[in-house]
């Protein structure tokens, strides 16, 4: 499904990610953890195309064949299937709780912006299926009471869940999480941890997650990598993980 | 049963607030048509015409987010085509005696309402034009460089003597506009406006205001976005200054400065970004008052005292009131009312 | 054109480009610091130059404390004006700043107006400055020397301020990372009254220098030039006080220049200098002594 191939990112003197190799296969659940700062919002970032790495590649492949998405735009890579949350949560605060859903429908839709103006017949009936797909996907994720509250009115978790929400509305064959748990508490991580199994099997999705909290981490994923300043220390299933010493020196974070 | 829940409600694109604002407009339009003196008609008619460049100035900034200081030159672009199109060959003779217009000028008059389309539509080809690659900059670069714009449009406009007269400027433009024109226009602005906002393309504009990098992460297109929302917004304020060319009846290319986005802004500020309804209704407070207040710069004849008039007087009120009104608002400034 | 024409113009060139410079460094001073365009600051260029006309024409001052006091009585017009349309809206959206901005520079331009009259003033040219001198054969207003001499001394005085002393230490780090020097504990309102202060000290300067040279003061007279120093600004690469400098001197001899060798492009001149920011902002967006920065996600 993606592959990370020598992945380097400078900012100028300071070096993020350093040759850093991924590869994770469809049906996976991935996690990626290391100290703060070690580099992991960048990963995600320079997947999504927000930034271009400086040397290196990023090669996608959903199934049909491989598209090399290395500084491609986010909003052609969203397209190929490739969807994210975000660490600092950016919704669509002003726009209401539908319609921040709604609005992960648009990438994909057929009808042109004139026929969306004077609502013929064929953007009718896509703008429907649209709404329909995002109060399904809202109550998914138990937010369908407040489908027309604005999004800032929310409390954070239900914000995280929301966000969640509208990155599946892209319909991604990859969901990167950028820590889906923050703030929660254990009984919502546990439901969280369910909740990412079930819509992996429900959407066909490949999973990879940024998380701090180790028991989500190490209760569904099968593979994680371990990022340390930039590079990648270790790497393998949560039991050789948790006994690996440089992970243990680096950081294996207690909640 | 479950799945009623998840049904799709049937819901009227136009709110009630909007309908009732409409109705409201109708009624105050044909009165005022039947019934009003010549002055009353002279605000309402460019109430309407600055119904519409709010309108429009909301689009590009309040709904997409992009601080565009260039609705002076679609303007200009609009008005100028507008009346090159409607002047009488005989009278585009005496305008242009410094330098005959251009050959194959000289013959044309068209009929108001294609003048008008074609005001429009060239006013929106500059704006995909300069859109395209000045939509790619920064919110102050943008607002320079669109700035940039109108004023290149002016300078040039104040130079082609054989297309535009140059700084003679051009009179006896056909007064075709009428309350009546302008405010079909204006209700079709709004109408527009409501339609487009409440439709997929509409909400993808106001994610784009509200966060560009999510916008573009969930798959948004930000270029091609923009440049639409651009587009749309020149072509609006292209028809306006058409209709604001047919409604004064001269118009010369130090009309289209900075002073009259001014206005739009304040229009804009005033109605609440992002309001369709409060700017429809700011648009109308500030031309009148604008009209109204006029007597501040000229001088007042109070038949035993004659109190000088000061010229820039009414400005400064005005700009104060901008300025208030941003500083006291400041933040929920760019939420919807 | 001869040799001689064409040292003429250079002069006026360098002339125009030390005046562009000038008001171009309050720009750019305040957008390092602030990120915000001060759309008023050409009004406060304009104001500096009224308010020398009062001074020496109502007073008998003698002209260089008339200019000094008019200067310095400007700077304290652009602390207020910080104070008054800025300070409130500084954790404010972007936009509502500009929109702040607009409505300050409308509001001096028509202050001006109704304070000063519409009708032009002849400003009042220090005799010692106005003769014309001969350099090998080529005939040059005194005035158009001492422009840029009084400029880069000004200049020089800045740059000592900038480099030499704590609160341009503070300047520059406030303009390179604001969150984290204020965190440091400078005291940014104060640094951001003098960033204000003096660049419209110099804006006034500049203004002074542009009555002399150009004697017809106007109410409207700093909107143009306002507009073009802040694409000199940009040009030179906003936030950066030598691309300023920079970019005033390329807009003032690109101006005379292009009038010099096309005089049928006369009356484009105005163009000028926005056609050349469009090319900078196409070709290289951050000014050609900028730097790139990226946004953190």
């Amino acid at each position: 499904m993606l592959k990370i191939e020598n992945m380097t990112m400078r900012f100028g003197g300071v070096v993020a990610a350093n040759k850093f190799n991924a590869h994770i296969k469809k049906g996976q659940i991935v996690g990626l953890i290391g100290p703060n700062g070690a580099g992991k919002t960048t990963i995600f970032n320079v997947v999504t195309g927000v930034y271009k790495p400086t040397e290196g590649k990023v090669i996608f492949n959903p199934g049909d064949k491989e598209h090399d998405i290395t500084g491609m735009a986010p909003d052609e890579i969203a397209k190929l299937g490739v969807c994210r949350t975000f660490q600092n949560i950016r919704l669509f605060k002003d726009m209401t709780v539908l319609d921040n859903v709604f609005i992960g429908n648009h990438l994909r839709i057929k009808s042109n912006v004139f026929s969306s103006i004077i609502r013929v017949p064929s953007y009718r009936k896509e703008e429907r299926e649209m709404l329909e797909k995002s109060l399904y996907l809202l109550d998914r994720v138990g937010l369908l009471e407040e489908k027309d509250e604005k999004a800032h009115s929310l409390p954070y978790g239900k914000q995280r869940r929301l966000e969640i929400a509208r990155a599946l509305a892209t319909e991604p064959k990859l969901l990167l999480l950028d820590e889906p748990a923050a703030g929660m508490n254990p009984q919502e991580s546990k439901e969280l941890m369910d909740f990412i199994l079930n819509i992996k099997d429900e959407f066909d999705l490949t999973v990879f997650l940024i998380e701090h909290h180790m028991d989500v981490v190490m209760g569904i994923c099968e593979d994680i990598l371990v990022l340390d300043h930039g590079e990648l220390i270790a790497q393998g299933d949560p039991e050789t993980i948790q006994k690996d010493q440089r992970v243990i020196e680096a950081y294996l974070g207690v909640d | 049963m479950a799945e009623d829940r998840l049904k799709v409600e049937k819901e009227r694109i136009l709110d009630r607030n909007t309908l009732i604002l409409l109705g409201v407009l109708l009624v105050a339009v044909v009165v005022v048509d039947f019934f009003a003196n010549d002055h009353v008609r002279t605000i309402a008619n460019l109430c309407g015409i600055y119904v519409t460049l709010g309108l429009s100035m909301q689009l590009i900034n309040g709904f997409t987010g992009l601080f565009s200081l260039g609705h002076a030159g679609f303007m200009a672009i609009g008005a100028y085509t507008v009346a090159i199109l409607t002047i009488s060959p005989a009278n585009k003779e005496m305008n242009y005696f410094l330098e005959p217009i251009v050959p194959f000028l000289a013959d044309v008059e068209w009929s108001f309402l294609p003048a008008l389309i074609m005001g429009g539509i060239l006013a929106a080809i500059f704006g995909f034009l300069i859109g395209a690659p000045v939509l790619r900059l920064t919110d102050d670069y943008l607002a320079i460089a669109t700035l940039g714009f109108a004023e290149i449009i002016r300078v040039v406009f104040t130079n082609t003597q054989s297309l535009t007269n140059g700084a003679l400027g051009l009179k006896a433009i056909p007064k075709f506009s009428t309350i009546l024109w302008s405010w079909i226009v204006a209700f079709l602005s709004i109408v527009f406006m409501v339609y487009l906002i409440r439709g997929s393309y509409g909400k993808a504009f106001i994610a784009i205001k509200e966060d560009e990098i999510a916008a573009r992460s969930m798959g948004i297109n930000l270029f091609k976005h923009k440049v639409m929302s651009f587009t749309f917004s020149s072509f609006m304020a292209g028809i306006a200054g058409g209709l604001m060319a047919t409604h004064l009846g001269t118009i010369d290319p130090n009309m289209f400065r900075i002073a009259l986005t001014f206005n739009i802004i304040l229009i804009m500020v005033l109605g609440g970004i992002g309001n369709i309804n409060g700017t429809v209704i700011s648009a109308i407070i500030v031309t009148a008052f604008m009209e109204i207040l006029r007597f501040l710069d000229s001088s007042i004849d109070l038949g035993f005292i004659k109190l000088p008039g000061i010229p820039g007087m009414r400005m400064v009120i005005f700009s104060i009131i901008l300025m208030l009104v941003v500083i006291v608002r400041k933040d929920r400034l760019l939420k919807e009312n | 054109m001869t040799l001689v024409e064409f040292m003429q113009h250079l002069a006026n060139g360098v002339s125009l480009g030390s005046l562009y410079a000038l008001i171009a460094i309050g720009y750019t001073m305040v957008y390092g610091i602030l990120r915000l365009i001060n759309f008023a600051h050409g009004d406060i260029f304009m104001l500096g130059a009224y308010l020398t006309y009062y001074a020496i024409v109502f007073t008998s001052m003698p002209w260089y404390v008339a200019f000094a006091l008019a200067a310095a009585i400007t700077g304290l017009v652009g602390f207020l004006l910080e104070k008054i349309a800025y300070k409130p809206l500084r954790d404010a959206q972007r936009i509502t700043v500009l929109i702040s901005a607009i409505g300050a520079s409308f509001f001096l331009q028509n202050f001006a107006t109704v304070v000063f009259g519409g009708r032009p003033k002849a400003f009042p040219i220090p005799s010692i400055m106005n003769k014309i001198i001969n350099i090998g054969g080529v005939s040059i207003n005194l005035i158009t020397f001492i422009i840029p001499v009084i400029g880069l001394g000004l200049l020089a005085g800045l740059t000592y301020i900038i480099y030499k002393t704590k609160t341009g230490m503070a300047m520059r780090a406030l303009s390179k990372d604001y969150d984290t020097a204020r965190l440091m504990g400078i005291n940014v309102d104060r640094i951001i009254s003098i960033t204000f202060f003096i660049g419209s000290f110099l804006a006034a300067v500049g203004g002074i220098m542009w009555g002399i040279k150009y004697p017809q003061l106007m109410p409207l007279m700093g909107s143009m030039p306002g507009i073009k120093c802040f694409i000199a600004a940009v040009i030179g690469g906003i936030g950066n006080i030598s691309g300023a400098v920079l970019g005033g001197f390329i807009l003032g001899l690109g101006e005379i220049l292009l009038v010099a060798f096309l005089p049928g492009l006369t009356g484009y001149r105005d163009a000028f200098a926005f056609i050349l920011l469009i090319i900078i902002l196409l070709v290289k967006p951050t000014g050609l002594l900028g730097e790139k920065v990226t946004e953190k996600v």
